[in-house]
């Protein structure tokens, strides 16, 4: 049954045609990706005209010439959420590591304390956002936990969220420690306290999480952390090391997610690079805690890194510029970068880029 | 006793003596009293029911009222339709976060705000735009293939005007021509010809009301669908009073003579210019869709549409000539009916593409189908045959020819 409108949108669209057809798209206009990439671009090939001796004055002019042109690149109006603002600093996070209240246990072995406790909290993900978030300590995401391999471990878990939550472990422990409902202490209730205790075992990259049925929404409120076991004998000192999560926010109760990051906030290492130094070993602990998608992937610009799948193995399985992750998968990437200036680390799902999991490697000259 | 007098007269005459309370003031007096107690309610917050709105997260209901594309921007209009306020804080095109700033930060209950989007569109691309609020609710509007929506320049409002020409004044005239044949018909042939146009009618009362009730199916800021049945019950009423005192002020001039014709038949000028009234009013209404169709830019392109579209709008003429086959007018007069039946479809495209709302649309549709319905019920009375009948087994097939006509004409422009 033709409809009346329908009718009458085809008699306009007859009347259109001649004004469409006058139209060409104009280009200059372009806020995507092009305006950005033309100014950098433009800027390098400057470089090589001024000749060797402008190099390092040249790769300074093209950061100058990013933040001028920040627009052109993937973000939020008007930039990333201030972390004070957000209630989240994912640059903080990347050196943060919590290596707990140490004592000596009488077999000589070291003790590990932590406190932990979950709470309900508002955070600003995105200019105008607000993410009623589930959290371990204030943050997502959660302190992460770093321990040595064989080290006795203690985490004192109090909930002073609205729901029932629990903290699973990753790693090899008795079924009474694996925050699981059910066994051992099972749920813990909103006001309850809980103490896991087991030992670091295996060494590698791991990471925690509640494991509260619906698992999905208490993962992905922000409960969870990555926790670090370093092997006994450790392992080659690197020079800046740090941990990044993987993570993402649905927003509307759908099935996918509004906004992407690394440690909790979108776009934030575009505004604030991840900063590094030219030929430092750069160890990143990267963990992947996204609900509702099923792979994520890491990838950065102009150079290569080896790999570690889960950081059980000391050798590396592989050098590459990109890898995959499912959910709950974890490794460690061991990059140096050869050259000073500013690379891009993303997701190379780009939807997942494209909705905050983008950033720079900024790398100053040694 | 006399005191016993005085108090009994004092009591009978009670009632006279005092001066009578105005009558507006008997009016107002529960206004007041109603406005007193809503204050007093107000400012003891409401007590009791304060609390129940505690905890209950905010109502996100956003309506997408418009979407206008430029070159490298999108403009999207919304309207806060639920109860609580509601923020756009980042708007989201095809899962690219892209720049863009509004009119107005914050939309309270019924207002709304213009998105002004930078994106770099791609003619012909479909694009699913999401604005994420501040709760980080999702509010979508689809673009189903980007085109470039229209200036609204002098060319395009003589461009609307042209339309409205095409599809309203020139399709109703042509319909006209039939006046001849009409005048020839024999009565009871007129009669069915006159079913034809009870037919014609009664489609576009039914097609105008489905087509408005589809226009606001996705928006209830202003009561949705209601407003489509408030718009046709205000026609048709309005049709009707003025009908009446139309026959009323003809019937005071001319009472010194018996009047011809029975009370309940109108004469048949007034009917063919009311049937004029109502045609005009509903191609009126189909103007706006044009206009506002046109202006939003979703239009399938397709040349033979047009065509199409003047014959199915042809039998609009015919409807207005039937009625007077036995008082062929002059043609100024033929003139002058055709004008008020197909010009307010320009004027009409011209309102729609310029203030293009969803709600004002479907009233304004929802008019022109109480006003073609009022007419089809009028025309009723001429169906009659000398037995006083008016469903014939010809009428009545020439009810389903009219109604027949309209829809194989439709069909004719479906593309």
């Amino acid at each position: 049954m033709p409809t009346r409108r329908a009718m009458l949108a085809g008699a306009a669209a007859f009347a259109a045609a001649p004004a469409l057809v006058g139209w060409v798209p104009l280009d200059s206009k372009d806020p995507g990706h092009h305006a950005g990439h033309g100014t950098v671009s433009g800027q390098a090939a400057k470089t090589t005209t001024d000749g060797s001796s402008a190099a390092g004055a040249g790769s300074s002019r093209t950061d100058s010439g990013h933040l001028a042109n920040h627009a052109g690149h993937a973000g939020f109006a008007g930039g990333s959420v201030p972390p004070e603002r957000a209630g989240i600093d994912p640059t903080a996070i990347l050196h943060d590591f919590d290596r707990g209240k140490t004592s000596t246990l009488p077999d000589g072995r070291t003790l590990r304390e932590w406190d932990i406790v979950a709470v309900d909290k508002d955070f600003e993900i995105a200019p105008g956002v607000t993410f009623p978030g589930w959290s371990y300590n204030g943050r997502i995401p959660g302190p992460t936990l770093w321990a040595q391999e064989g080290d006795a471990l203690r985490i004192h878990f109090t909930n002073a969220g609205a729901h029932l939550h629990t903290i699973h472990f990753h790693g090899i422990h008795r079924a009474e420690m694996d925050g699981t409902p059910g066994i051992g202490a099972g749920s813990i209730a909103p006001g309850q306290s809980f103490t896991y205790e087991f030992d670091a075992t295996p060494f590698g990259t791991h990471l925690y999480h509640c494991h509260q049925s619906p698992l999905a929404p208490h993962i992905a409120k922000g409960l969870y952390g990555g926790f670090i076991i370093e092997p006994k004998e450790g392992r080659p000192k690197a020079d800046n090391e740090m941990v990044m999560v993987m993570n993402g926010y649905n927003t509307d109760g759908g099935d996918d997610n509004e906004f992407y990051s690394v440690n909790g906030l979108p776009f934030h290492f575009m505004d604030f690079p991840v900063q590094v130094r030219q030929h430092e070993l750069v160890r990143i602990h990267l963990i992947n805690v996204l609900e509702y998608d099923p792979i994520n992937s890491f990838h950065v610009h102009g150079n290569f890194f080896h790999y570690y799948p889960t950081g059980t193995m000391l050798t590396p399985a592989e050098f590459t510029d990109t890898i995959s992750q499912v959910q709950g998968q974890r490794g460690i990437v061991e990059i140096r970068f050869p050259y000073p200036g500013k690379y891009m680390f993303h997701a190379h799902k780009t939807e997942f880029a494209e909705l905050g999991w983008m950033g720079f490697f900024e790398v100053s000259p040694s | 006793m006399s005191l016993d007098e005085k108090s009994a007269d004092a009591l009978a005459a009670a009632p006279h003596r005092r001066p009578p309370v105005p009558r507006w003031l008997l009016g107002i007096g529960p206004l007041v009293l109603i406005a007193m107690l809503l204050g007093l309610f107000t400012l003891l917050n409401a007590p009791g029911l304060n609390k129940l709105s505690e905890g209950v997260p905010p109502k996100e209901e956003v309506a997408v009222e418009d979407v206008r594309l430029t070159a490298g921007q999108i403009a999207i209009t919304v309207r806060n339709e639920g109860p609580d306020p509601v923020s756009i804080a980042q708007v989201n095109v095809s899962d690219y976060y892209a720049v863009f700033t509004q009119t107005r930060e914050t939309m309270a209950p019924l207002e709304s705000t213009t998105l002004t989007i930078i994106y770099n569109w791609v003619e012909g691309d479909p694009y699913e735009v999401a604005l994420v609020t501040s709760n980080g609710g999702k509010i979508p509007a689809v673009i189903d293939a980007a085109a470039l929506s229209p200036e609204r320049g002098s060319s395009f409002f003589g461009l609307m005007l042209l339309m409205g020409i095409y599809v309203g004044v020139i399709p109703v005239a042509l319909g006209m021509l039939w006046m001849p044949f009409v005048r020839r018909s024999s009565a009871s042939w007129v009669r069915v010809l006159l079913g034809v146009t009870v037919g014609l009618l009664a489609f576009l009362a039914i097609d105008a009301t489905l087509e408005a009730v589809g226009l606001v199916a996705g928006s209830g800021a202003f009561g949705g669908p209601m407003v489509v049945f408030l718009g046709a019950v205000t026609a048709y009423l309005i049709l009707e009073g003025t009908d009446a005192w139309m026959r009323r002020h003809q019937n005071s001039t001319t009472a010194h003579q018996p009047s011809a014709l029975p009370p309940q038949r109108l004469a048949p000028q007034r009917l063919a210019l009311l049937i004029a009234i109502g045609i005009g009013l509903h191609n009126f209404g189909e103007g706006l869709a044009i206009g506002s169709a046109y202006a939003v830019g979703s239009l399938a392109l397709g040349a033979s549409l047009i065509v199409g579209f003047a014959i199915h709008n042809t039998t609009e003429g015919l409807a207005i000539v039937t009625p007077l086959a036995k008082q062929p007018p002059g043609l100024g007069r033929l003139a002058i009916l055709g004008l008020i039946a197909g010009a307010p479809a320009a004027a009409g495209a011209l309102l729609g593409a310029t203030v293009y709302q969803p709600a004002l649309s479907a009233f304004l549709l929802g008019i022109g189908a109480g006003a073609v319905a009022q007419v089809a019920v009028k025309l009723l009375p001429m169906l009659k045959d000398p037995a006083g009948k008016t469903f014939t087994p010809l009428t009545g097939a020439g009810v389903v020819l009219g109604m027949g006509l309209m829809f194989a004409t439709g069909l004719l422009v479906q593309a």
